[in-house]
């Protein structure tokens, strides 16, 4: 490269020896979003049931909630990747990677979502569920018409950071063989010797991604702030 | 002599040790409204939770409207849950703190019971609905939300909310303590048009003017048991009771009228 003189020339002779390699790792960007949409979905599926359950009164509902999210919280995520990749097959089970990676990670991000589940539950005053029981409606509707559509509002804003989270740390799927942006890189840089290019690159491209979650998220917010 | 539309028989209420209703018996006829006084902390508020059993009693029996509730045998109400959802469609309940769901306009907060609970078509709970608020004059504000409400109008959609469930009984928990003095009036009035127009009402509240000129008969409670009770004119100008004189005494001693309260 130092062959050249002009900048231009230059410029161009770089972008040549990267283009090849972006095509791939633009279909590594897409597996990202699956794996990140997959996951965000069961985890808000494991933070409600367990928000559900740990501000439950009764002891058998509670007590797994409880222990789950401290277990999760206490642990290392990567440590939770392995016992699900590695650890579970030693008991007969065996997950495809990205099964592996988006249970493993859904299950992490659930006690986190868990506990923001919970802030926003308590946020809703109690006056709000009591009119609703008082005027015959189930438990069920009084979650699904009343409380959940109020907590929603509420715990947007930590929910969208717990989001762009997640999407983040798909890139510790890399350690379990998913091709995701991070080890998509890595593999390029094996062959062409240039961390520091395809590392910014991949940098960029997470976070263009994670951009667009949290401009998603701040449009929501807008719309739903505006009604009342 | 016409069938008592609720009938509380030695209604206990316990929480942990502590006995909050000692035993409370009474009947309510169709049509009557009846004031519900006494102290904070004597269980008026406990008593009219265990009506639509939003506090489960500990011991006692409710017979509302033909449905009879044994609370010592608990194990039978859990079955019974329906049921117990049933009888709160048929009992109306306003709160002091109005309760209107703020994530949901005025018609909204009306509408929602009929059609969740009843599985009322929208079109119909719309049209009740609207005729209601129409009745109270809020119409205009049927497509608002209740934090753009004064104090008395939200208090008002409350009731209206209440009514559009057409319900027996209703029931008033100090509906009138969290307003603004200039803002009970209109509250205690559309209470006074519905008992006027024949709803069977139980009212809790420190407004003895309203229990005096409005309900038909006054329940006294003191320490979780009914102290006195009587045709409310009669028991609110001369008690026989000792206790409901020094209460009514610490009430009314106030240098403004009785409907300003501190």
């Amino acid at each position: 490269m130092s062959d050249f003189i002009n900048p231009v020339e230059r410029a161009a002779a770089w972008w040549h020896s990267i283009e090849e390699y972006l095509p791939g790792m633009l279909e590594s960007c897409a597996i990202v979003v699956e794996l990140t949409a997959a996951v965000i979905i069961l985890s808000w599926i494991c933070g409600l049931v367990a928000a559900l359950g740990k501000t439950s009164t009764h002891p058998v509902l509670r007590w797994p909630c409880e222990f789950y999210i401290w277990f999760i919280r206490g642990t290392p995520t990567l440590i939770q990747i392995f016992i699900v990749y590695f650890g579970i097959p030693q008991l007969g089970l065996r997950l495809s990677p990205f099964t592996a990676g988006v249970v493993a990670l859904g299950v992490s991000s659930g006690a986190y979502v868990a506990e923001i589940v919970r802030g926003g539950l308590s946020a809703i005053p109690k006056g709000q569920t009591e009119s609703a029981i008082a005027i015959g409606m189930s438990a069920r509707q009084c979650l699904q018409y009343i409380v959940l559509p109020q907590v929603v509002r509420i715990i947007l804003p930590p929910i969208t950071n717990e989001a762009v989270t997640t999407l983040k740390n798909t890139s510790l799927l890399s350690t379990i063989t998913i091709v995701e942006l991070t080890l998509k890189s890595e593999m390029i840089i094996s062959y062409t010797f240039r961390p520091f290019d395809f590392y910014i690159i991949a940098a960029i491209l997470y976070l263009a991604m994670t951009t667009s979650l949290m401009s998603t998220a701040t449009w929501i917010e807008g719309r739903l702030a505006r009604r009342y | 002599m016409a069938e008592a539309i609720l009938t509380l028989s030695s209604l206990h209420k316990q929480y942990g040790g502590l006995e909050v209703l000692k035993g409370i018996s009474f009947n309510v006829m169709p049509r009557e409204v009846i004031a519900i006084i006494g102290a904070s902390g004597s269980g008026k508020s406990t008593l009219l939770r265990c009506v639509n059993l939003l506090e489960i009693p500990s011991s006692g029996t409710l017979s509302f409207d033909g449905v009879l509730i044994d609370f010592s045998k608990p194990e039978r109400l859990w079955r019974r849950g329906l049921s117990l959802r049933r009888l709160r469609t048929r009992i109306g309940m306003v709160f002091q703190s109005y309760n209107l769901w703020p994530h949901k306009t005025v018609l909204e907060n009306v509408t929602e019971a009929p059609i969740r609970v009843k599985g009322m078509a929208r079109a119909e709970a719309v049209d009740i609905a609207r005729q209601l608020l129409a009745r109270i004059g809020l119409l205009e504000k049927c497509d608002t939300y209740p934090s753009r409400l004064s104090g008395g109008q939200q208090q008002r959609v409350a009731i209206v909310r209440a009514l559009a469930m057409s319900p027996k009984l209703m029931l008033f928990d100090e509906v009138t303590s969290a307003l603004d003095p200039e803002l009970i009036g209109e509250v205690l009035d559309l209470m006074a048009t519905l008992a006027a127009e024949g709803m069977t009402m139980l009212v809790v509240t420190h407004e003895i003017a309203f229990a005096r000129d409005v309900s038909t008969r006054t329940i006294f409670v003191d320490g979780g048991r009914i102290a006195e009770e009587g045709p409310s004119r009669e028991m609110l100008t001369s008690p026989a009771n000792e206790r409901t004189r020094q209460f009514l005494r610490r009430v009314l001693h106030q240098p403004v009228s009785a409907s300003a309260r501190p």
